[in-house]
């Protein structure tokens, strides 16, 4: 029987493990990524100085996705670069279990989002902290959401021009006085973004998307357009832009897969937690975004108070508070960059929905009722992502939960030869 | 005004409801949820005939084998039917003989069993396994997506007036001087003389609810999807333990290889067989063994990525045999259930039967092993 075991080496997670040793208990921190970080403190895989050193008490298993949880905190896990032979597998008991594994990004589908050249905001950010590569050398950043910001700097940051940062809502942050107060702290971080984007002459603007991305093989231009509050397109306000790559973020997707499989309850499409963090479940706790979308010092908060809270320690009020606090402002945050309903008009009959199966648009309104049977008639998130890209979107189409593709037994792919194979500790 | 309500719009309940309507009858179907959520939607779209042993289910399989696609063709639906055979291998010599004195006695009921030459099985199968003792050729068994085809059944029914209603739950029935009356659901109450229990794994509790309990039991039922794969199965394949697992009642678990190809390119790995309630956790001991058994059978699955499993309860009896009839209890209480893992195949001559008898027309099987009043069913 391990100690604490804390899956996800992101914000949420390294403050859970290093909270629980110092509260001393023996850890065992868990993260897919062969560096700690998560996506948010993604280090540079080619500066090897570590930036995230851990307390005495906790083993790092790097390279390591849990592939199965069973009743009684019992975890799968393999060890390995995931497309390489030979992985190793191993069972860990958890005497409590902190779940961390963040989000992903969510990008809603438009006509063309498929070209090659279209990335994901947080693709694009990875690869230029992760490996110093811009995705392009005329790049346009859309969507919704402070996120635009940093990924804007990263591309710039990695060589790349940056054509603009389109935002498709004018967040109305005079509606928020209390949200906006809590999140004070960041107003510096806020500043230095639009500060580089000044200097080098990047064109902010707010209520404009891109509706459509063209290319033969790959991206060549995008129409962009002026947005209503709902995100409809303002008629006669479509321009066509010259680029070759494009970022799109419209916010995040909890990773819900270990959390369901673990039993643990959910509301409104994350799992449920009281204030210590704990789950529904008995030993099992929850922190940074599958609680809630609220950025990397929400998650390092919660995830604090998880690792405390794990490990049997008392969590200081203070810790509670600040907790309280950055909810607020990401609560506001969140109100202030809503998804708007109108994207469906981008939509046309051809327009991939699941693009693992290729399931337009047009085979998603033909399909069956309830999510089980939409699934099998039209499979959509039938696909090697498992609806992990298209879920929310189709999902939101269909009138059906958000959480509806969350369940996934299987939560990360694993090779039949490895199942066989007898553990291996 | 309805004749016949029918609880439950999974493919049995699509099908009885199907083959009322197409007599003239008036039918509402009545789900908790949306169509083919449950059992149907759980299931690998078997049709088969290989897997059972001479005897009353296998009479009623070889009538739905026949019912299937002239149905699919009168509603003008495809439901992806694909007629592609089975092949039953063994790999030892004891299921070498079990294997051959199953197929000489379906022989002997109609059934179409073809023994293979090593030869013959390794250019029907190419990426078998070398190490077997014996193959058997299906050519009757059949596959169809389960879904698509209630979906199908459902749309007749509507077509002919019927009515399928989603998201109501039936709660209980009315009577009137000693037999049904109506149905009750969580809205109101619909008058009619017969109500049918198609709730597959939940039947008992509807039964329970109507006043007339019968034995009907979950048991679990898991598969495993691959990774779409430019290899493929071009039939089902099965181990030869399969009949064995079908037949038995051990709650201990029990793994039978069925591995097959889908059009979408990923493979089927089916399938287990557990009796744990309605507890639906996964368990990776399942996964392991369904895992060894089809790397077993098919090698080259060692590296293939399993990117996906999906399981459901399937209805049992404990005798092993479907549930069709009235209830003698309760005038007007009929069930149409207990299929366990073979209700896709079974459907159409269920439906076909459930009618015959309520209209009393002569029946096109058999229908007393399925009668409600055997001790398996009604507790004493």
């Amino acid at each position: 029987m391990s100690s604490v075991v804390v899956v996800g080496a992101g914000p949420a997670g390294l403050a859970a493990a290093a909270a629980a040793a110092r509260a001393g208990r023996d850890v065992l921190l868990i993260d897919a990524e062969s560096r700690r970080g998560g996506q948010y403190h993604r280090q540079d895989l080619l500066d090897t100085t570590e930036r995230f050193p851990l307390p005495p008490g906790v083993e790092h298993l790097a390279e390591t996705v849990v592939w199965a949880v069973e009743p009684g905190r019992r975890l799968h896990l393999l060890t390995g670069p995931a497309d390489g032979p030979g992985r190793r597998r191993r069972t860990v008991d958890a005497a409590a279990l902190v779940i961390a594994p963040g989000a992903h990004d969510r990008v809603l589908p438009f006509p063309g989002w498929t070209l090659p050249g279209v990335y994901t905001a947080g693709a694009a950010q990875a690869m230029a902290k992760g490996q110093r590569v811009a995705v392009g050398r005329r790049v346009l950043v859309a969507g919704t959401g402070p996120f635009l910001l940093p990924v804007a700097r990263a591309v710039l940051g990695a060589g790349a021009e940056v054509a603009a940062v389109l935002e498709a809502n004018r967040p109305r942050w005079h509606t928020e006085p209390r949200g906006l107060a809590a999140g004070l702290a960041k107003a510096p971080e806020l500043l230095g973004y639009l500060r580089t984007l000044a200097k080098h002459r990047v064109p902010y603007r707010t209520r404009t998307a891109v509706i459509a991305a063209h290319g033969a093989d790959r991206l060549e231009s995008v129409t962009t357009a002026r947005l209503d509050e709902r995100w409809r397109v303002r008629p006669g306000t479509e321009r066509e832009l010259e680029v070759d790559a494009l970022c799109v973020g419209h916010g995040f997707t909890p990773r819900l897969e270990l959390a369901v499989a673990a039993g643990c309850a959910l509301s409104g499409g994350f799992v449920s937690v009281d204030p210590a963090q704990r789950t529904s479940v008995p030993g099992v706790y929850a922190a940074g975004e599958v609680t809630g979308i609220g950025g990397a010092d929400l998650a390092a908060a919660e995830g604090a108070v998880a690792g405390l809270a794990a490990a049997g320690a008392p969590v200081p009020p203070r810790l509670l508070r600040r907790v309280r606090s950055l909810r607020r402002f990401a609560a506001a945050l969140d109100r202030v960059h809503p998804v708007g309903d109108g994207w469906r008009e981008w939509l046309t009959d051809d327009t991939l929905i699941c693009r693992c199966e290729e399931v337009p648009y047009r085979a998603l309104r033909a399909a069956a009722p309830g999510a089980r049977a939409l699934r099998l008639t039209s499979r959509a998130g039938l696909g090697l992502c498992q609806g992990r890209t298209c879920g929310a979107a189709v999902a939101d189409l269909c009138g059906l939960p958000g959480d509806a593709f969350a369940r996934r037994p299987i939560a990360a792919p694993v090779r039949l030869g490895e199942l066989i194979d007898e553990e291996n500790e | 005004m309805v004749d016949v309500t029918v609880v439950g719009a999974g493919v049995i309940g699509a099908a009885c409801a199907e083959a009322l309507s197409a007599a003239g009858l008036r039918v509402l179907v009545v789900d908790r949820a949306d169509p083919a959520c449950g059992t149907t939607a759980a299931g690998e779209g078997n049709v088969l005939l290989s897997d059972k042993p001479p005897g009353p289910e296998l009479e009623l399989a070889r009538v739905s084998r026949a019912l299937w696609p002239e149905l699919l063709a009168h509603l003008g639906a495809s439901a992806e039917w694909e007629p592609k055979g089975g092949i039953v291998v063994a790999t030892t010599d004891a299921g070498a003989a079990a294997l051959a004195a199953t197929a000489s006695g379906q022989r002997e009921s109609g059934v179409d069993a073809v023994a293979l030459t090593p030869d013959q099985v390794a250019d029907m199968e190419p990426l078998l396994t070398k190490h077997i003792t014996a193959a058997m050729h299906y050519p009757e068994d059949a596959q169809l997506q389960p879904v698509l085809a209630t979906v199908a059944l459902l749309t007749a029914v509507r077509q002919r007036g019927g009515e399928v209603r989603s998201g109501e739950a039936a709660v209980g029935v009315v009577t009137k001087g000693g037999a049904v009356a109506g149905v009750r659901t969580e809205r109101e109450t619909v008058p009619c003389r017969i109500v049918v229990n198609a709730c597959g794994p939940w039947s008992a509790a509807f039964a329970r609810a109507a006043g007339a309990p019968i034995d009907v039991l979950p048991r679990r039922g898991m598969i495993l999807v691959t990774a779409p794969l430019p290899q493929s199965v071009r039939h089902k394949v099965y181990d030869a333990d399969y009949v064995g697992a079908v037949a038995s009642g051990d709650a201990d678990l029990q793994t039978s290889t069925v591995v097959e190809s889908t059009q979408a390119g990923t493979v089927l790995i089916g399938s287990s067989r557990q009796r744990v309630g309605f507890d639906d956790t996964i368990r990776v001991d399942v996964v392991t063994e369904l895992a060894r058994k089809a790397v077993a059978l098919f090698p080259f699955l060692a590296d293939v990525p399993v990117m996906r499993a999906y399981g459901g309860f399937r209805p049992y009896s404990p005798d092993h045999l479907p549930v069709i009839g009235e209830d003698p209890r309760l005038p007007g209480l009929w069930h149409a259930t207990g299929h366990e893992g073979a209700g896709i195949g079974l459907a159409p001559a269920t439906g076909r039967l459930l009618a015959d008898l309520v209209l009393s027309r002569p029946p096109s099987v058999d229908p007393r092993p399925f009668r409600v009043d055997r001790p398996a069913v009604i507790a004493a």
